[in-house]
């Protein structure tokens, strides 16, 4: 029983509604923001420390007996998921304050309840509070996607919120469903009923298009290059470490509770990240400008996340959650990248840009540290992670699942030196300078976030090891949920 | 059966709606659909699944849990459809119209 499960989720929710009340107190905002997501933070290194060793952390909200109690638990995977969310809140924060994205009286606020939801999604253990988590976190980015109201604002914010909305209406009738069929929504119930029930089955593969669709797997990921592009720099970066990370972190809570045992689906699983793979390293490839070829890269790398749940093997499920903590860190970086191109040079179109190796040599350091290590070249952390990604799947027999990975990481590499060559190497194009022009102490925040974050990747290379047991540890738990059953499931 | 055949037609109408290419009848259907998910987290409920909580009730009280979703649910929908709404409005604003594929506005 730990009353610290509720703290992290209200304490982002309080942030918001008061920073709403405060709309004109920008000071303000800022620090119950921030304050919020150090909380959020500090509470999970916390819990991360007590339950790195496989136990398991719960609280009932409302202490209501008789098992009518909502159930939050944290086990290992949940308290890293904890750190690593509130971690990239901080670096959006960075960003959005550098390039005064911030100052628009309703994106603290948003930005906390984002939080809120997020945090949410990875405590329940139970489905249909785990559809009001989503809920709370999308309602939040609806409006801080189309923050900026203009003509391509409200075209990207259409297609994001039908497209989520449509997959919120098929989580809610899958939930629906699966209580019709097994009268319990709760995760820990649910993993011994579902696998042999039919008719929960059927409702749980609507729970399941609607978190594939979220996590932007293929052929549901059309949403997400649409809608990114489009939103503010800094939100981008914001969503690219919340919004998909949470469907495959749901994706992974589901996988170790109950898709592990139902028959046959692994092999599609793999199929599916494979197809991810591929049809999102293709539209990088194809890409004009930097956020459209990242975009794109979220939906391959997505891929890469979700295979390691057709090996289940702790090997592989260690993989995957070293490779997802490295990767949040790079694509924050490389996003962050750039909101910086876009506000320095006025442009992130490769076709705008050039020389900027020459121009600004910190930008370009700040931006191929992480590209290398996207792409997985050693040191980096990212070789790192695929490396164990690779020998997972093919110790696990999965040969062609293993060569795909390989593959498209040869064409993640040609896409980011489509980015090199056309904004780093060359000459810059004649064309005026941006009007907009930020003080000294903003440019080098600018350029300084991505570049810790490069460099702390580069370092995660050759010391890898301590984030690696952490990610065994975490694995462990999910191949063998048992202590999470006993914790969630009392008599 | 009355059930399965409301649900049935909310979501067949929801459905057609949401192909449509204005944001209001858009909006609509998704009103529409989150009906029928209403509809169908009534039915799902039943009194068989679960003892009535607390005290001595009769066994022909109704499942609470469900109602409690539904009730959720509707308000999260009602939310969802006004800012659906409001994107509407302000698509009217920018695009002179709220059907975003006349205005040739794509990159």
């Amino acid at each position: 029983m730990s009353g610290l499960i509720p703290l992290a989720f209200a304490a982002p929710l309080l942030a918001g509604a008061l920073g709403t009340l405060l709309r004109e107190r920008r000071a303000v905002q800022r620090t119950l923001t921030l304050a919020a997501t150090g909380g959020v933070l500090a509470i999970g290194l916390r819990l991360l420390g007590e339950v790195r060793g496989g136990e398991v952390v719960t609280n009932d909200v409302g202490a209501w007996p008789d098992g009518l109690a909502i159930v939050l638990a944290v086990d290992p995977l949940a308290a890293l998921m904890l750190c690593l969310v509130s971690g990239s809140v901080l670096l959006a924060l960075a960003v959005a304050w550098a390039r005064g994205e911030d100052d628009h009286p309703l994106f603290h606020p948003l930005a906390a309840s984002l939080l809120a939801g997020v945090v949410l999604a990875s405590v329940t253990a139970d489905l249909f509070n785990l559809f009001v988590a989503f809920e709370v976190m999308l309602i939040a980015s609806y409006v801080l996607m189309a923050l900026r109201g203009g003509r391509e604002q409200v075209r990207a914010g259409v297609i994001y919120v039908g497209t989520n909305l449509l997959a919120s209406t098929l989580f809610l009738l899958g939930v629906g469903l699966v209580y019709g069929a097994t009268g319990t929504v709760n995760l820990a119930r649910l993993s011994t009923v579902v696998p042999g029930d039919r008719a929960a089955l059927a409702g749980l593969s609507l729970v399941l298009v609607a978190v594939a669709a979220k996590a932007a797997l293929v052929p549901l990921h059309g949403w997400l290059p649409r809608a990114y592009v489009h939103a503010g720099p800094a939100v981008t970066v914001l969503f690219s470490g919340l919004l998909t990370k949470v469907g495959v972190y749901v994706l992974y809570r589901l996988a170790s509770l109950i898709l592990v045992d139902v028959d046959g689906l692994a092999p599609w699983l793999v199929a599916v990240a494979a197809v991810t793979m591929v049809v999102g390293v293709l539209g990088a490839v194809g890409g004009k400008d930097m956020r459209g070829i990242l975009t794109y890269h979220m939906v391959s790398q997505v891929g890469y996340l979700v295979l390691p749940l057709g090996l289940m093997t702790v090997d592989a499920v260690a993989a995957g959650v070293f490779y997802l903590v490295q990767y949040v860190g790079v694509k924050a970086a490389l996003l962050a990248v750039a909101a910086a191109t876009r506000s320095l040079e006025g442009s992130d179109r490769l076709e705008d840009l050039g020389g900027l190796l020459r121009t600004r040599p910190w930008l370009g350091v700040a931006f191929l540290l992480p590209a290398l290590a996207l792409a997985g070249l050693p040191p980096t952390s990212g070789f790192v992670g695929k490396y164990l990604l690779v020998t997972a799947a093919f110790d696990a027999r999965s040969w062609w699942g293993g060569a795909t990975m390989v593959a498209v990481s040869l064409l993640t590499l040609l896409s980011m030196i489509k980015i090199v060559t056309g904004a780093f190497w060359g000459e810059r194009p004649e064309r005026p300078d941006p009007g907009h022009v930020l003080t000294a102490v903003r440019r080098r925040a600018l350029i300084g976030v991505p570049l810790v974050v490069g460099v702390a990747a580069l370092m995660l290379g050759p010391a890898a090891a301590p984030l690696v047991d952490l990610a065994r540890d975490v694995a462990t738990a999910l191949v063998d949920p048992s202590a999470y059953l006993a914790a969630v499931v009392r008599p | 059966m009355s059930a399965a055949v409301i649900v049935g037609l909310l979501a067949a109408g929801g459905t057609y709606l949401v192909l449509q290419r204005g944001v209001v009848r858009v909006a609509l259907g998704f009103t529409l659909l989150g009906h029928a998910a209403t509809t169908l987290m009534i039915a799902a409920g039943g009194a068989g699944a679960r003892r009535v909580p607390f005290a001595g009730a009769g066994p022909e009280a109704a499942d609470p849990l469900p109602q409690a979703f539904a009730l959720t649910a509707i308000v999260i929908s009602f939310g969802l459809t006004a800012f659906l709404l409001a994107l509407a409005f302000r698509s009217r604003d920018v695009h002179g119209s709220d059907d975003l594929e006349t205005d040739g506005g794509a990159r």
